[in-house]
Parts: C-alpha cells; sequence; structure tokens
C-alpha cells in the first residue's frame, strides 16, 4: 500500500507507533550540528526548554545566546552573527517569529538574504490550551511570500531533524516549522529527504492529497481507509512549501485529476495557496482546501481542536468524497459539450 | 474591604486559583500566585471604578492585563468581584470556555484587551489613556506587566509615547519578581536599574512590596495622584507567593499542581 521506496516507519498503522513532537528532532539535529559545524550557533528568546535547545545549550555553552523577550531584535542580532561568518538558528515560537518580526525578516534576512536559520516552535491549532495567541495559523503564508526564503513544515521528529541539518547546509535564509504536541513518527532514518523534493508516500489515481506537517499521518491514515471503498488516493508529503515541487505536484495532478491539500495552517496563503497557484498555472484540476477556516483558535486539547476546526484524517475523507465527485461533474459536463 | 478582609480575600483568591488550575491541568501557576495580593487590592480595595454588572460602563477605569500569561488570576479576581459565576473558573482552557488559556476580549466580561503576545498590552493602554486624556475624562487606565515583559523592545516604544504625552492617567504595575521562564531576569537580560531607566523615560518611579497590601495600597494612592507624568510602580513580589514550595521558583511560571500538589498547596492555604 506505502511506497516501498519511501521506507516508512513499519507499524504506522498500528497502536504501537511511535509519537513524538517534530520540536525534538530539532534539538537533536542542532546538538549533531554543534558537534560538527563550529560555525553553528543558537539564539534562544526565553524558551530553552520548550523549543528543545537547552541540548545545545549544555554541550556548547559558548555558542549559544539567551536573548531574553525581543524576537525583532533577535532576528536583527542573528542577521548580524550570520554576516560575521556563523549559522544562527533562532528559537522561539511560530507566533513571534515569524509573528513578531516580520519587517526584521523581511529586510535583514531576506532582502538581505542573511543565511539565518529561523525556526517557529509551537505552530498551528495543536498548541491546544494556551489558546488563539499561542496558536499560529499564518507563519506560512507570511514566509512564503518573501523571495529567496526556503519554508519547511516537517512532518515528524525524525523528518524534522534531516531538515534542520539540511538547512544548516543551505545558504540564505530558511524557515522551519515544528508543532508542540506529540504526532506519529511516519518516517525512518531511511526515507530519502531532500529540500524542495516532494515525496510520494503512497500511490494511486483518483485524488492526490498533498500534505506537511501533521497532516500527513492524517492523510496516509485517510488513504487507507478511503482504499477499503475502492478510492485510491496518492499521498504526497509536500514537506517544502517553498520552493514548492512542481515537478511532482503537476505530475500528481495530471494523474489523478484531483487534489486536496491538508495542512495545519489557514486555508488561505499557505501550502493550499501554493499548491493552487501552480497548478493554475500548469494543469489546473479541481482542488479542495483542508486547513484553518478563516478562523482564529480557542483553548481545547490538539484533538479535539484539530476535529472542530476540519485538519482530521475524518474531514480529509469528506474532503476527497467531495472533490471527486467535482471531477466526474466536470468530465460530465465536457462531455455534453 | 479594611486590610484584614482584603488579606482574607487575596487567600480566598489564591485558593480558587490553585483549584481552578489542578482541575484545567495546564496553565500558569507562579505569576499568578505573585500578584494575588496586586489583584484583590485593585478589585476588593476601593482603588479602581468599575461595575461588574455593567462590564462596559463608560467611567470605568481600564485594567489592562499586558502580561496575559496570569490571567488566571485575573479570572478568579473578576470571578470574586461578580462579573461571572465562579462555576466558569472550573471551565479553565476547555473546548468552549469562556476563559480562554490567554485573556480574550470577546469571551471574558471584565477582560479589556485580548493579550498573550508580551509587550502589546502597554500599547493599548497608552492609546486608552491618550484617548481620554483628549477626551478630558477622569477614568484611570492600570496597565499590569511582567519583568521579564519589559524585554520587548515595543514596551519601551509605548513608555515613550506615555512621557511624550503626559500621560498622567497611566499607572504601570510591574511585577518585579525577577524571574521568567528561563531563569533570573537579570542572568537572561539586563533590566537593571529599572527605577533609573524609568526615571530616564520621564516616568514617576515608586517601588514597594507587591505583596503587602497594606504598602501596596499605599503606594498605588501615591501613583494615581496626576502631576503631568505616567507613573510606574515596580512592585516587588514573589513567584509562587503563599504557597511554600512554589515560592520564587521559576519552574512554576507555566505549570499547574497536580493533585498531589494541590492538596499540599491548599492545606496551606487553609484551603482544606
Ligand atoms: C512576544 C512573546 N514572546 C514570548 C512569549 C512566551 N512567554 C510567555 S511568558 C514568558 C516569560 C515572561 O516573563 P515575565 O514577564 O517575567 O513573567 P513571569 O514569568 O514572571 O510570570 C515568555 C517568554 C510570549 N508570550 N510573547
Ligand atoms: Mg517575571
Amino acid at each position: 500500500m506505502v511506497n516501498e521506496a519511501m521506507k516508512l516507519a513499519e507499524n504506522l498503522f498500528n497502536n504501537d507507533v511511535k509519537m513524538t513532537p517534530t520540536r525534538d528532532g530539532y534539538g537533536e539535529a542542532l546538538v549533531e550540528l554543534g558537534e560538527s559545524n563550529p560555525n553553528v550557533v543558537v539564539l534562544s528568546g526565553d524558551l530553552t526548554e520548550s523549543t528543545r535547545t537547552e541540548g545545545f545549550k549544555h554541550k556548547f555553552p559558548d555558542r549559544f545566546y539567551e536573548m531574553g523577550i525581543c524576537e525583532q531584535n533577535m532576528v536583527g542580532v542573528a542577521c548580524g552573527l550570520s554576516m560575521v561568518g556563523k549559522i544562527p538558528f533562532v528559537a522561539t515560537y511560530a507566533a513571534f517569529v515569524p509573528g513578531r518580526a516580520f519587517d526584521q525578516i523581511r529586510i535583514s534576512a531576506g532582502y538581505n538574504r542573511s543565511n539565518v536559520k529561523l525556526s517557529g516552535a509551537h505552530a498551528g491549532i495543536s498548541v491546544g490550551p494556551d489558546g488563539a495567541t499561542h496558536q499560529m495559523m499564518e507563519d506560512i503564508a507570511l514566509m512564503r511570500t518573501l523571495p529567496g526564503m526556503t519554508v519547511i513544515a516537517p512532518c515528524d521528529r525524525e523528518e524534522t531533524r534531516k531538515a534542520t541539518i539540511e538547512a544548516a547546509n543551505l545558504e540564505g535564509p530558511v524557515y522551519l516549522r515544528f508543532g508542540r504536541d506529540k504526532v506519529p513518527e511516519v518516517t525512518t532514518k531511511e526515507t530519502p529527504f531532500k529540500i524542495g523534493k516532494a515525496n510520494i508516500l503512497m500511490d494511486g489515481s483518483d485524488v492526490a492529497i498533498i500534505a506537511n506537517g501533521p497532516l500527513v499521518y492524517e492523510a496516509l491514515d485517510a488513504a487507507k481507509t478511503l482504499r477499503r471503498n475502492g478510492v485510491y488516493c496518492m499521498v504526497v508529503n509536500m514537506h517544502t512549501v517553498k520552493p514548492l515541487d512542481v515537478t511532482t505536484l503537476v505530475y500528481a495532478a495530471r494523474k489523478c485529476g484531483a487534489v486536496i491539500t491538508a495542512e495545519e495552517h489557514q486555508i488561505t496563503g499557505g501550502l493550499g495557496g501554493a499548491v493552487a497557484e501552480t497548478l493554475a498555472r500548469n494543469n489546473p484540476v479541481p482542488q479542495e482546501f483542508i486547513g484553518m477556516p478563516d478562523s482564529y483558535g480557542e483553548s481545547g486539547k490538539p484533538r479535539e481542536l484539530m476535529e472542530k476546526y476540519g485538519m482530521s484524517s475524518t474531514a480529509i475523507i469528506e474532503a476527497v468524497k467531495k472533490v471527486i465527485a467535482r471531477k466526474a461533474s466536470g468530465r460530465i459536463f465536457a462531455g455534453v459539450l | 474591604m479594611d486590610i484584614q478582609n482584603l488579606k482574607h480575600k487575596a487567600t480566598e483568591l489564591r485558593i480558587d486559583l490553585i483549584k481552578m488550575l489542578e482541575k484545567a491541568g495546564s496553565g500558569h501557576t507562579g505569576g499568578p500566585l505573585g500578584m494575588a495580593d496586586i489583584f484583590t487590592a485593585l478589585y476588593f480595595g476601593g482603588l479602581v471604578k468599575y461595575d461588574a454588572k455593567n462590564p462596559k460602563w463608560e467611567e470605568r477605569d481600564r485594567i489592562v492585563l499586558s502580561n496575559g500569561h496570569i490571567c488566571p488570576i485575573l479570572y478568579v479576581a473578576l470571578a470574586h468581584a461578580d462579573f461571572f459565576p465562579k462555576e466558569a473558573l472550573s471551565t479553565l482552557r476547555q473546548l468552549g470556555t469562556m476563559l480562554q488559556g490567554h485573556p480574550h476580549r470577546l469571551d471574558t466580561p471584565g477582560v479589556e484587551i485580548s493579550s498573550g503576545s508580551l509587550g502589546q498590552g502597554i500599547s493599548a493602554a497608552a492609546g486608552m489613556a491618550l484617548g481620554f486624556k483628549s477626551d478630558k475624562k477622569p477614568n484611570k487606565v492600570i496597565c499590569l506587566m511582567g519583568d521579564g515583559e519589559l524585554e520587548e523592545g515595543s514596551c519601551w516604544e509605548a513608555f515613550m509615547t506615555a512621557s511624550r504625552y503626559k500621560l498622567d492617567n497611566l499607572i504601570v504595575i510591574v511585577d518585579r519578581n525577577y524571574l521568567q521562564i528561563d531563569g533570573h531576569t537579570e542572568d537572561v537580560s539586563c533590566l537593571e536599574d529599572l527605577d533609573k531607566r524609568f526615571e530616564a523615560f520621564q516616568f514617576n518611579v515608586f517601588r514597594c512590596d507587591g505583596n503587602n497590601m497594606e504598602e501596596f495600597i499605599k503606594t498605588f494612592e501615591k501613583a494615581s495622584k496626576p502631576n503631568g507624568k505616567p507613573s510606574v510602580i515596580l512592585a516587588r513580589t514573589f513567584m509562587g507567593q503563599g504557597v511554600s514550595f512554589m515560592k520564587d521558583d521559576h519552574s512554576w511560571h507555566g505549570k499547574p499542581p497536580n493533585k498531589q500538589e494541590a492538596e499540599l498547596a491548599l492545606k496551606e492555604l487553609g484551603g482544606i
């Protein structure tokens, strides 16, 4: 059922699937990078433990900078550090970087083409009880409008680890996004990962589900259920929102003739928007959007909120049915003409 | 209320705070405990004009919580002041609650501004004070802030607005507990000398023991006398004040007590 070449976790669909937060992979990668590259430095905005930068802090105290609560300044300082040869990783919540520091990111990081690595932890509604102020649902939209910015929303701990390592080796500004809550470990050490190269995790020809972040697991889960009803979905892990893997996307749209985008982000401006913009130019097909329906979040348990705002496998299944109906009616319409 | 009753009230607030946070299973405990005395003074010491039955009353003073994460103590104070039934406290942070994890103006009567992203409430407070001043209205604006919060540069932009427009209807209260998430404020950043900094920003600067009811009330009365300058009260508080094993420990910044911890805390507070 799943694409063998992707070497996904074997227990992916079992109850014993390992659950870890993506940010753990960030912390692990920073320690690895600290060992391998003396230029890697970390800046924390009074959120060292929750962004998982503690390991780096303890191992490399001289390369760890506690900045306090000043995200705009922190981004600016990181840009300065990059100008003198450092590879700074900026660690705070996505609500504040990019949320608070957008102008600094636009000019100091983007326009200057600084080699800074921004990380937005606790992104998405699955932040849970802290409520709307902390549930950043607009970060991908902000970041992907900036020329030259690389934007990555990894799906699990291991993919986050790889993305963080690759980000350090890529020249230029990068935005990495992680969540707070535990999510299933979908990928393994052997799963291929390359920034800008989407992974087809499951093949199919009825609908292509283009997902990233925690919605990758939900998409796989939905596709598995749909298969039992004779609906074959392709599942694409579009971890890099910018630069978007146009080749894989257009291939998926051509093969399936309909797409669903699925992300833990506002429906406007995120992965769904990027896919729609690309397909409109290259190969328009019916598209349904799974994401936050133009609303602020609220307090609640992560799972409750993902269900309430339609970012679960249940919602994906409904969207697949809808888009198949649209695809069919399109064919009838074309036939009548 | 007289001082004795106010002290009683502060303990009642702390008891409900602990119960509420234990039930919620997440939320901030340390800051709210440290600020319980000040909230009691503000809401029950006759220092602030409000009408719980008419929360939008035009003549009310505005209490702005810029450090939104300490909202549990605001919620308990509002419930005790009858803005809403105390039963609501047990819904903190649950789906559908009127008491969000960080305060939301549109959900909770008595909340003047939605906050949780540090360093924003103070600008809104300056805006309110500027509006009242322009309209020659007597309303006061009281803005509560964390000390770590002062590391946000935008706070100092707001302070400049406040002194530029001589907002002597603005009283800033800084929860000076010397702690924030990653530790001591002077290890994380560099806030001192706060008196001198605020003086340089043309504020009237007051210091007091923020866990001493009488002292705080006296200080507040002085700070709220208009003299052409905004005022700041640097209130020395202790994170976790009132519960021995939480006191002055930054690990209590953002977590709730579990069942056993809540029981111990309530025992100390005389709540069980
Ligand atoms: C703009 C912004 N950055 C970071 C945070 C995360 N955060 C919440 S509370 C806090 C520490 C605040 O310290 P302080 O103001 O001293 O409050 P205390 O810990 O004393 O309650 C931080 C960093 C935030 N809420 N907003
Ligand atoms: Mg503090």
